[in-house]
């Protein structure tokens, strides 16, 4: 693998991700697209946390469900962003072939496609923070944000399910009929795990464990902690745990992740090559 | 002549060959679709995840046990509302994408029995998939249900399928003239009309015009009106009577189906003069 090769290769795949996100309409839907999904979402939860307070917001539990629900926007975005990168070129627009044997390393490109999505996620968590700052009082207050520990937290993270949307898209490789669904199913069972939106205390204590064993959990919990400090750690999940402890554990489960990852995507590689499937679709 | 005269040579027109047309594409619908068992996890796991995430939200905030009825309810009727965005509005755009849709427009039966049998299909099919949410989410959670009148609850129900799929249909003919964006049009779809509509929470929360317009998706008032019939404290958390709901889905489902008919027409005769039966637009 040449360095040159790998850039070229994600620069592209970046490019050409930006291209099919964005160019299906004009600029003003595309906005309102990329924006009124994850408000929507959010304001789903606001209304039921204000129906049940009745409009108390000053409570520790909403910034934390709050937070929580607009930083899930990323694992939404970049992990099922690069596998669906295999569903959209194999069975949509039939390239997948192609990019195969063009001169590009094929796991740089499917992490490449991710990034346009990264950047219109980028966005919707912006605004869903930016309303829930205006609008609902999310204590967030820029002095008082800890600016590294957010930054380290959130590239981590990014990268963390860039690599976890690289086993996706390895698994994706080998299904025929349910491609479009493995994303999702696996955002949607993180997002229950992770402790998005509610403490993780609030699930069975048998099953309380996979929770511990996400990295999404702790990088939701740094997030939260960065952003809005002891209103984050009010909760008796982590509570027990310091900001460089968690931030040990998300890196050890990150590089335990990326590394199962890279070698899931290399072995299902071999398996599509082998049985045919790099150009194989379904029509479903 | 006995070839001629033998059942697979008769030639049907008229009401036959509507009704036929009906059955044939809602065959695969109720039949084929059961084959694939794999897709019935997947359309039962998914529902279902959103469901055990709001349940717990509400538990955590250690809401009303009437709640977590209504997000069983909800998460059940998603499956409706998907099925409507993904196998009927954008179904004419997906069968223009893989070269079908030229075939049904040249074939002698009527789009609107295509249709019909596609939305007969799809709710039988979708029955199923919400009965085993229900089921799931009900065992789960611990759910009860007291049914103060089954004949209004089926009206209900049966009132807001009509309307939703009349709805399905004037979108798929909407959808035809979409390229990509159809994609985009029907992912836009979901979450919005969950929020607007009152999938996980009673509608009579949104101020009362925010509900009134929303009244417009037939699950609104659908899901109002059922949530009112099955729970025994649902009348407390009902937007409007259950009577006017069955009134004015009466008037949607008339509205949705007679549009759809006008509407499909209209679409198509554009279509085939502008050329984009055949025309993927990628």
């Amino acid at each position: 693998m040449q360095t040159s090769t790998s850039w070229r290769s994600f620069r592209m795949a970046a490019w050409l991700g930006w291209l099919i996100e964005s160019n299906w309409t004009d600029p003003f839907l595309f906005a309102v697209y990329s924006i009124v999904k994850p408000l929507s979402g959010a304001a789903i939860l606001v209304i039921m946390y204000g129906i049940i307070t009745q409009g108390n917001y000053d409570s520790a539990l909403f910034p934390y469900i709050y937070l929580g629900n607009a930083f899930y926007i990323y694992v939404g975005a970049v992990m099922t962003g690069v596998s669906w990168a295999v569903v959209d070129d194999r069975e949509h627009y039939k390239t997948l072939k192609y990019m195969y044997i063009a001169p590009i390393y094929i796991p740089v490109y499917l992490l490449g496609r991710g990034v346009a999505r990264f950047i219109t996620g980028s966005i919707a968590v912006f605004i869903t923070i930016a309303a829930g700052v205006l609008f609902l009082k999310v204590p967030l207050h820029f002095a008082d944000i800890n600016w590294i520990l957010f930054i380290v937290t959130l590239i981590l993270g990014v990268v963390m399910l860039a690599l976890l949307g690289l086993l996706l898209a390895g698994i994706t490789l080998t299904v025929a009929r349910h491609e479009g669904f493995i994303g999702e199913a696996t955002a949607g069972v993180l997002y229950i795990f992770s402790g998005a939106v509610f403490p993780l205390d609030v699930l069975p204590a048998w099953i309380r464990p996979i929770g511990y064993f996400m990295p999404t959990t702790y990088w939701l919990e740094l997030l939260r902690r960065s952003l809005v400090g002891n209103v984050a750690q009010a909760f008796p999940t982590l509570a027990n745990f310091t900001n460089m402890e968690i931030l040990g554990i998300l890196l050890g489960l990150s590089i335990f992740f990326g590394v199962i990852s890279v070698q899931v995507f290399r072995y299902c590689d071999g398996i599509a090559r082998e049985r045919g499937l790099i150009d194989h679709t379904t029509n479903y | 002549m006995n070839a001629v005269s033998s059942k697979y040579s008769r030639k049907d027109t008229g009401w036959r060959l509507f009704l036929k047309t009906i059955i044939a594409r809602a065959y695969p619908r109720i039949i084929g679709q059961q084959r694939e068992v794999s897709w019935l996890v997947f359309d039962v796991v998914m529902p279902m995840l959103a469901v055990i995430a709001y349940v717990l939200v509400y538990r955590a905030l250690k809401a009303p046990e009437e709640y977590i009825g209504f997000v069983v309810m909800g998460g059940a009727m998603t499956a409706f509302w998907m099925n409507i965005l993904w196998s009927m509005s954008s179904q004419l755009y997906w069968e223009k994408e893989t070269g079908n849709l030229a075939l049904y427009i040249m074939a002698p039966n009527s789009m609107m029995a295509v249709l019909l049998g596609m939305a007969l299909g799809g709710m039988l099919a979708t029955a199923m998939r919400a009965i085993a949410v229900i089921l799931l989410g009900s065992l789960m959670f611990g759910v009860t249900y007291e049914v103060s009148s089954f004949i209004q609850l089926f009206a209900v129900f049966m009132l807001a399928m009509i309307a939703l799929y009349g709805l399905g249909m004037m979108m798929a003919s909407a959808f035809l003239l979409f390229g990509r964006e159809a994609w985009h049009m029907a992912n836009l779809a979901q979450e919005p009309i969950f929020l607007a509509s009152g999938f996980y929470f009673p509608i009579k929360s949104l101020p009362f015009w925010v509900a009134a317009g929303a009244s417009i998706i037939p699950l609104t008032l659908g899901m109002d009106a059922m949530r009112q019939l099955v729970f025994p404290s649902g009348f407390q958390y009902g937007f409007i009577g259950v009577q006017l709901e069955i009134l004015l889905l009466v008037i949607l489902s008339v509205f949705f189906v007679t549009t759809s008919k006008f509407l499909l027409a209209y679409v198509e005769k554009i279509a085939v003069r502008e050329g984009r039966i055949t025309e993927s637009r990628r």
